[in-house]
């Protein structure tokens, strides 16, 4: 069977040809960041490094990270290398307190992304006679709009379902015969569970890819959706700082990892501990650098995932670099149904509330196929009253912040003073009880 | 002529009642009343002792979240309408009644309805406008 390419002299280059451009693209970033985004040209000075110290890719190393901190103090264009009049599109995510992480796109940017996005496709099994129901949230997320702008790049036909009323959604998808799914693969099984309410078999329609991400899943849940769904899942990966979906996605053959778009973003595993790059094939954590993006390019950028990175030759004949399934995080964000939440979030909204500098502990599990986050907080004297209502008023407040702040749906469970367990005096702020391995 | 009550923060789990009942029996406070307000999560016990102050530090030592708050106690005849009589003076007034309940007192004569208002003051001032009988702290102490 032939593979299919987006652009096949870039997917099945040389890894020499591939390293040069990449060196040309690397040396030209670094000078636009240097001369236009202050913050990072302090960095630089900070250890006397100019643009023209980077003579060849092993060269990376010597520039500084960039962190998920450094975007919150440049809050909300002040890492932006374009002027505000070049750019087109904003997105935002959750930040880890306070403030969202804001990215910027120029037009030119979001041509690439959606070229990007439409080489995923491909990579996939996707072609332009496709027709792809986009079930991605649409909005500040970037999975629905990312995914929108290159189903069309590509040439198929995209409806864009976003997010919510299932039973709609699966009427749609028989109606429309959508050959391919964009969601997060807890939604693509929570679309399974309502085929099967209102009586529709998957085997009736005719759903033959999905591309699912945002969210960690495991090898099993694959098996899952496979099976409820009556197609063949596949794996995409990205996140808003470097672009949004589309960074890397799984070709047909392989289940070794994604074909990072390593054109475009150039990948390093650090040991998250030191910051030093680990030996190739070792686990650590996942950095990039955006070749290529004019309004918010990031050198260095560590994303907090844990993966792996995989250069043997792929079946698919591409030669880009693979990164393994996500396994895990370096710091304690959780993604609950496709939103990106902090505990420290959550404690801000605590604090916020009248009178509450609580003890409190979250709690994620997955119900069904859907995520759900029980924030349980202690009640102290300085918030307990004898009225039922006060209390009751008291939660629903907390869980209506909750959901105002970070967008995401929570049971909140008042109890008892030292019913949350302290470990050396700290309380245990995450408990996650979903299984994804 | 406020009385004290107590109020504990309960969770819903077997055992929560026991626990605080065996607190107060070993500190030796007795109980005069008790109402449980339940929701699906939690419980809110209120609590009428003959020593309030003593009763909340014990089970505050003994890690349970406790406040004390004022309630009215009125005496009511132990008759038919007795109670509807005093309420309709309140909703002449416009008072709202958060919560109320009652015991009888050891003679066996009249019951005791302790009551909690929204507007506290505002509610005594009616009530001894009315000529109701208002139980004193001592008097509910030491019954």
């Amino acid at each position: 069977m032939d593979a299919q390419y987006w652009n096949d002299e870039i997917e099945t280059m040389p890894r020499a040809g591939l390293e040069s451009i990449q060196l040309i693209r690397l040396q030209k970033l670094v000078k636009r960041m240097y001369d236009r985004v202050l913050p990072y040209r302090d960095k630089m000075d900070a250890i006397g490094l100019k643009p023209e110290h980077i003579k060849s890719i092993g060269d990376l190393r010597l520039l500084p990270f960039t962190v998920k901190d450094d975007l919150r103090d440049n809050y909300p264009f002040g890492l932006f290398a374009a002027p505000m009049s070049e750019v087109v599109r904003i997105h935002a995510s959750s930040g880890t307190t306070g403030k969202p992480t804001v990215v910027g796109y120029t037009r030119k940017d979001i041509d690439l992304w959606a070229n990007i996005v439409a080489r995923s496709l491909v990579t996939a099994g996707a072609t332009k006679n496709d027709i792809v129901h986009n079930a991605y949230g649409y909005g500040l997320f970037t999975g629905g709009l990312g995914g929108h702008y290159g189903i069309e790049k590509l040439g198929a036909a995209v409806v864009p379902a976003s997010g919510g009323n299932s039973r709609r959604q699966v009427s749609l998808l028989r109606d429309f015969g959508s050959t391919v799914l964009l969601s997060t693969p807890s939604y693509a099984l929570n679309l399974a569970d309502a085929m099967e309410a209102v009586g529709i078999d998957p085997k009736n329609l005719s759903l033959r890819i999905g591309v699912f991400g945002a969210e960690p899943w495991s090898e099993n849940m694959r098996e899952e959706v496979e099976k409820k769904l009556n197609l063949k899942a596949t794996d995409i990966y990205g996140l808003s700082e470097i672009m949004g979906p589309g960074v890397a996605q799984e070709c047909q053959f392989s289940k070794l990892g994604m074909h990072i778009a390593e054109d475009h973003f150039l990948p390093e595993i650090i040991d998250p501990e030191t910051g030093e790059v680990l030996p190739e094939g070792e686990e650590g954590e996942l950095v990039f650098t955006t070749l290529t993006k004019e309004a918010f390019p990031l050198i260095r950028y560590r994303t907090r995932d844990i993966s792996r990175l995989y250069r043997e030759p792929c079946a698919c004949g591409r030669t880009l670099v693979r990164m393994a399934k996500v396994t895990g995080r370096t710091d304690d964000m959780l993604i609950i149904r496709g939103v990106n939440v902090f505990p420290s979030q959550v404690e801000h909204v605590l604090m916020g509330v009248e009178g509450v500098e609580p003890h409190y502990q979250i709690v994620v599990d997955r119900k069904g196929n859907l995520d759900t986050m029980t924030v349980e907080v202690e009640v102290s004297e300085q918030f307990f009253s004898d009225k039922v209502r006060r209390l009751e008023s008291l939660g629903a407040g907390i869980k209506k912040e909750i959901k105002d702040y970070l967008g995401v749906t929570t049971t909140v469970k008042l109890v008892e003073p030292k019913s949350i367990q302290r470990s050396e005096g700290k309380a245990a702020r995450v408990i996650d009880r979903r299984k994804l391995s | 002529m406020l009385v004290e009550q107590i109020a504990v923060f309960v969770e819903n789990k077997p055992g929560r009642l026991a626990a605080i009942t065996r607190i107060l029996a070993d500190n030796k406070i007795n109980i005069r009343a008790l109402s449980v307000a339940d929701t699906a999560d939690f419980g809110i016990l209120r609590l009428i002792v003959d020593n309030p102050q003593k009763a909340a530090k014990c089970l505050q030592d003994g890690g349970f979240t406790v406040i004390v708050t004022e309630v009215v106690a009125i005496e009511v005849e132990d008759r038919t309408g007795g109670l509807a009589t005093v309420l309709a003076h309140l909703a002449d007034a416009g008072v709202s009644v958060e919560y109320m309940y009652a015991f009888v007192n050891r003679s066996g004569e009249n019951a005791i309805i302790i009551s909690r208002f929204e507007h506290m003051e505002n509610a005594v001032k009616v009530l001894e406008g009315t000529g109701v009988k208002l139980v004193s702290k001592e008097q509910i102490y030491n019954m």
